[in-house]
């Protein structure tokens, strides 16, 4: 007689209480009469609230009105007005004429950004597709060739000028802190401190005060006539500020490898910098990606901090598009408007992050 | 015997104020196989990993197939190049593919070109058995799996010669015949220079030349593995077999 392997008590499902959507309302939702009550509270606040939002929003919102009055009269929100002044938003007071070249700009610039995201655009021209994207962002934004206005970087403003900033902060601070935590656990004394204190200075100090010091302090130090642009000084600041904070991060993910992948590597006869590039900072970048794209969400919306010195950047040109005076009091619309953006842009970096994390997950756990 | 390939004079080593290493004297001729054993701290690791600078002896000379080890970083970069190293903890790179692991020596630091690289790490793979598993991580094998990778990793680089740090004892017990069989026909097939620190008395007396056995920094005794199984001097090493030989 062949032998019997099927469970001996019959094949019963599970309670039906614990599964489907009564289990899962009871496990998260009632779980307790503490649960319980809150979860009536929570109901009965958004049962308030999201109506009146969506009437403001959408239902009473006022999409066409010339005027402010017109606008005020209908009760909801007023997204005329961002019809009217998205263009002073978007770009502030670049030429109104001239205005397509920054939009162009943009796109350009998040194009290429988009393309650097993507794994199978990770080959050694993508190097010069950057070359080339920032020659045409500086031409469009610039121009004084190929018969477009020249336009001085004072008038530069809105979305272009925060993704600029952006941009060129993430570009620069990233390898600017990886060379400081590098820096930070070298054997060489000299070379140690000085990114100590480079990392302890800068960490201590918040960003406004550095942006302030760089428009203010640094052209005290530099020889008479000689001036750096104020853009550029401000971009300086934020690199310096965000460079020191990435360093401590990685160097956090330095510190979470383990001694025998040194080992490992040195016994290969490998040398600092090739044991750096192919085993310890690709393994120790993994591990701190999520706060590393925190750093770099704070940047982005830290590029805001440049209106103290004057900078028009977006947050700056919604504060201009609202002091209008034919069109006062819809700060809300405004910063809903821009809020939006930034939104938009800190999301996809954040989900871009995720998808990272878990493409180069290799199965190894620690 | 041949000329000696590794010889170590009078070396010491502190950490601390601890006296790890005492008056370490030893010469490994060419094709040489050498088993060392001994109880926990005695510093046997320690030793062999002072033949690649893994760690740094502060008295005495270290001199590796003609180069003294001294703190010019080329010349132990060269010195690493013709010493491969087996750790307890296998060290592979977990973020590259086993294959990848295994090129990454030859093609940065030898300078071969990729392909072939790939076709030798190829050969050392089905001469460790696991031909199978190239593209794999190392995280999805097992960890006998892992050491002989780890091994055919080291012998990638084509070393002169092989040190072992207790190669076998973190791996589970039904794995270990695995590792210790490509150790014996590594050891029988090439006239590989190899210091193999392990507590495998079966291996020892299938493979090694010679034993030496170290307790509390010192080398207390050598000799070959029959007479120094079957007959030890010192006092200290009959109390550690009779610990180990239960």
């Amino acid at each position: 007689m062949a032998a019997n392997l099927s469970p001996t008590l019959p094949d019963d499902g599970p309670p039906r209480h614990s599964v489907g959507l009564i289990g899962w309302l009871r496990r998260s939702l009632f779980s307790s009469p503490l649960n319980s009550l809150l979860t009536v509270l929570v109901a009965w606040l958004l049962l308030m609230a999201i109506p009146a939002m969506i009437e403001w929003l959408f239902v009473r919102a006022n999409f066409s009105a010339t005027t402010a009055a017109e606008c005020r009269a209908s009760g909801g929100a007023c997204w005329a007005f961002i019809a009217e002044k998205h263009r002073l938003i978007l770009f502030g007071v670049y030429p109104y004429d001239e205005q397509w070249r920054p939009l162009l700009a943009s796109v350009v610039l998040v194009a290429v950004i988009v393309c650097s995201c993507l794994r199978r655009f990770w080959k050694p021209w993508l190097g010069l597709l950057w070359a080339a994207a920032l020659t045409v962002v500086a031409i469009l934004m610039w121009g004084g060739i190929f018969g477009l206005q020249y336009v001085e970087n004072d008038r530069w403003g809105g979305l272009p000028l925060t993704l600029i900033l952006a941009t060129f902060g993430i570009a620069f601070a990233f390898p600017f802190g990886l060379m400081l935590a590098l820096g930070r656990r070298s054997h060489m004394p000299a070379v140690k401190a000085i990114c100590v204190v480079y990392i302890e200075l800068i960490r201590g100090v918040p960003l406004i005060s550095l942006l302030f010091m760089s428009s203010v302090m640094l052209p005290l130090f530099l020889p008479e006539g000689f001036s750096i642009d104020k853009l550029l000084r401000a971009q300086i600041a934020i690199i310096m500020f965000t460079a020191a904070y990435i360093a401590e991060t990685v160097r956090g993910g330095l510190q979470a490898i383990p001694k025998g992948q040194y080992e490992g590597a040195d016994s290969l006869g490998l040398s600092y910098w090739q044991q750096m590039r192919k085993i310890i900072l690709p393994q120790a970048l993994k591990v701190v990606i999520p706060p590393l794209v925190g750093i770099f969400i704070s940047l982005f919306k830290d590029t805001s901090l440049v209106v103290i010195i004057g900078i028009f950047d977006l947050t700056q040109a919604a504060k201009t598009a609202v002091a209008d005076a034919a069109w006062r009091g819809f700060s809300t619309e405004a910063y809903l408007f821009i809020g939006v953006i930034y939104f938009i842009f800190c999301y996809s970096i954040s989900r871009y992050s995720q998808h990272l994390e878990r493409h180069l997950q290799t199965g190894y756990q620690r | 015997m041949a000329e000696a390939i590794i010889r170590m004079e009078n070396v010491n080593k502190w950490y601390g104020q601890f006296h790890v290493l005492r008056n370490i004297n030893l010469d490994v001729s060419l094709g040489e196989r050498i088993v060392v054993c001994g109880p926990s701290g005695s510093g046997k690791s320690t030793m062999i990993r002072c033949i690649n600078r893994l760690e740094e002896h502060q008295q005495g000379r270290i001199i590796v197939d003609g180069t003294e080890l001294t703190d010019d970083l080329k010349q132990i970069e060269a010195i690493r190049r013709d010493v491969g190293m087996v750790f307890q903890h296998f060290n592979l790179f977990p973020h590259l593919t086993v294959l990848e692991n295994l090129t990454l020596g030859p093609v940065w630091v030898l300078k071969r070109p990729k392909a072939e690289a790939e076709a030798d790490a190829m050969k050392y793979l089905e001469r460790v058995r696991i031909k199978e598993q190239a593209l794999k991580y190392p995280g999805q094998l097992s960890g006998g799996q892992q050491q002989r990778v780890a091994i055919a990793r080291s012998l990638c680089m084509s070393p002169k010669i092989m040190l072992f740090d207790e190669p076998t004892s973190a791996l589970d017990p039904e794995m270990v015949k695995e590792v210790l069989d490509v150790m014996v026909g590594l050891a029988e097939e090439s006239h590989m220079t190899m210091l193999c620190v392990t507590h495998e008395m079966g291996f020892a007396r299938k493979v090694a030349d010679r034993v030496i056995f170290m307790d509390q920094g010192e080398i207390i005794e050598e000799n070959t593995p029959d007479e120094f199984f079957d007959n030890p001097q010192s006092d200290r090493t009959k109390l550690f077999l009779s610990q180990i030989l239960h």
